[in-house]
Order: structure tokens, then sequence, then C-alpha cells
């Protein structure tokens, strides 16, 4: 019905925290003005402005490709209220408690997925310098 | 069959993305696919929740009309990469690709 909503919501505020942790890490040198990182990654990790790059791509892209698959279905339409299920008062209470469980699971799956592949990144970046160093 | 026509293009493209020297520009695009895959792989769990199949395959007309959401969730998703891909090499270069 309304699920993607969730993730919409969960990609504008990544999205926000994103712009401001990019502006700090430019000012520290991290990054350049484009957001392409400086510093090397097999020392110090990827960058966050690069990580939340990685959540901000899959959580736009998840809502999107949904949105055209709830387009498909007819549950949401190009003029106001935008959701069908709004259009009949019974069917809001329904909209909710999907948005509270499918929703949420979505945005907390992708989330957890994102962190492990964050950590997964790192310590493949840091294990690749050993292997360099070691054979150096 | 929605879900298994994008999780095989988050695949491929993840493919593609390792092959091609680990690109950047790549990894956007697998990130969507992916991001599209795990959120459906929740809807297949909801359903099952609700003693419906993960993924529909009893209903032929259901299936095929699933297929061809797929191929076009697929088409639209490359489409949305394109766009991205352009918007920040405008802003990478300060050019407009427009002549």
């Amino acid at each position: 019905m309304a699920c993607f909503v969730v993730g919409g919501g969960e990609a504008i505020v990544v999205s926000a925290v994103r712009a401001a942790v990019k502006r700090s890490e430019e000012s520290r040198g991290i990054v350049d003005k484009s957001g392409r990182q400086l510093t090397d990654p097999s020392v110090e990790g990827y960058c966050w402005t690069r990580k939340l790059t990685w959540l901000m791509n899959m959580l736009w892209g998840g809502v999107a490709l949904l949105a055209v698959e709830h387009m498909w279905h007819g549950e949401v339409v190009p003029f106001p209220p935008f959701l069908t299920a709004m259009n009949n008062p019974a069917d809001i209470p329904e909209m909710l408690h999907e948005m509270a469980t499918v929703g949420v699971g979505m945005a907390a799956l992708v989330t957890v997925v994102w962190l492990v592949g964050t950590v997964v990144a790192d310590a493949v970046a840091r294990h690749a310098s050993d292997v360099a160093a070691k054979e150096a | 069959m929605t879900l298994v026509i994008t999780t095989a293009a988050a695949i491929a493209a993840s493919i593609v993305w390792y092959v091609t020297g680990r690109s950047q520009r790549v990894a956007a695009l697998a990130l969507i696919y992916w991001g599209a895959s795990l959120m459906w792989c929740v809807d297949g769990f909801a359903n099952l929740a609700h003693g419906e199949a993960f993924v529909e395959l009893a209903d032929g007309a259901q299936m095929v009309d699933d297929a061809i959401l797929g191929v076009t969730v697929v088409t639209v998703g490359l489409a949305i990469w394109t766009i991205y891909m352009l918007i920040t090499h405008q802003r990478r270069t300060g050019v407009s690709t427009r002549q």
C-alpha cells in the first residue's frame, strides 16, 4: 500500500546527514568538493561521506523501484491524495499498519545490510593493505 | 518474479562492478537494485506471514504480469542510474553534457 514511504523518509534523513558529514569531512581534508575520498581507505578506512552515499543509493533506488511497482498495481497515483488507500478511511488503519510493519522492516533490513557492508568493506581494504605490506 | 528479476539484475551489476575495476559508478547501479531486492524480500516474508507464497509461481498469468513488471523495474532502475550519472558528472566537471 505505502510501505516504501518509510524508506523514503529514511532516505531524506540520510541525505541530510550525508550533506552535513560531507561538509565536515571536506573541512578536515578527508574528501574533496565532489565528495571523492582524499585519504587512503586501506589506512583510514572508507570515509563516512562514501559510506552514507552507499546507503543513500540503496534507499533511494529501492524507494523509486518500489514506487514503480505500486504505480503498476494502482496503489500510487500521480494526483492527490497520491496513495489510493487514502481515498477510503477504512483502508487508512491497514495502510498505517503495513507501514509500521513491512515499511519499517524494509528500512531496517537495508540499514543492517549496509552496516555489515561498511564493516566488511573496511576490513577488506585493510586486509589488502596488510597483504601488500607483507609482500613488499 | 519481480524480486527474482531485480535480484538477477543486482547480481549482474555486481559482477560488472567487480570485473570493471570496482568502479563507483557501477556500484551505484548495483546498490539501487540491491536496495529494491532487499525491500521486496521483506515484502515476501510479509506474504509468508499472511499464508501466501514468498514468490508467486502457481498462477501463470500473475507470473507473466510480475515478470513484465520486473523487466520494467530493471529498465527504470537503469534510466534513474543514467540520469544520476549525468547529474554527478556535470557537478564534478562543472560542464554540461549539452552543447
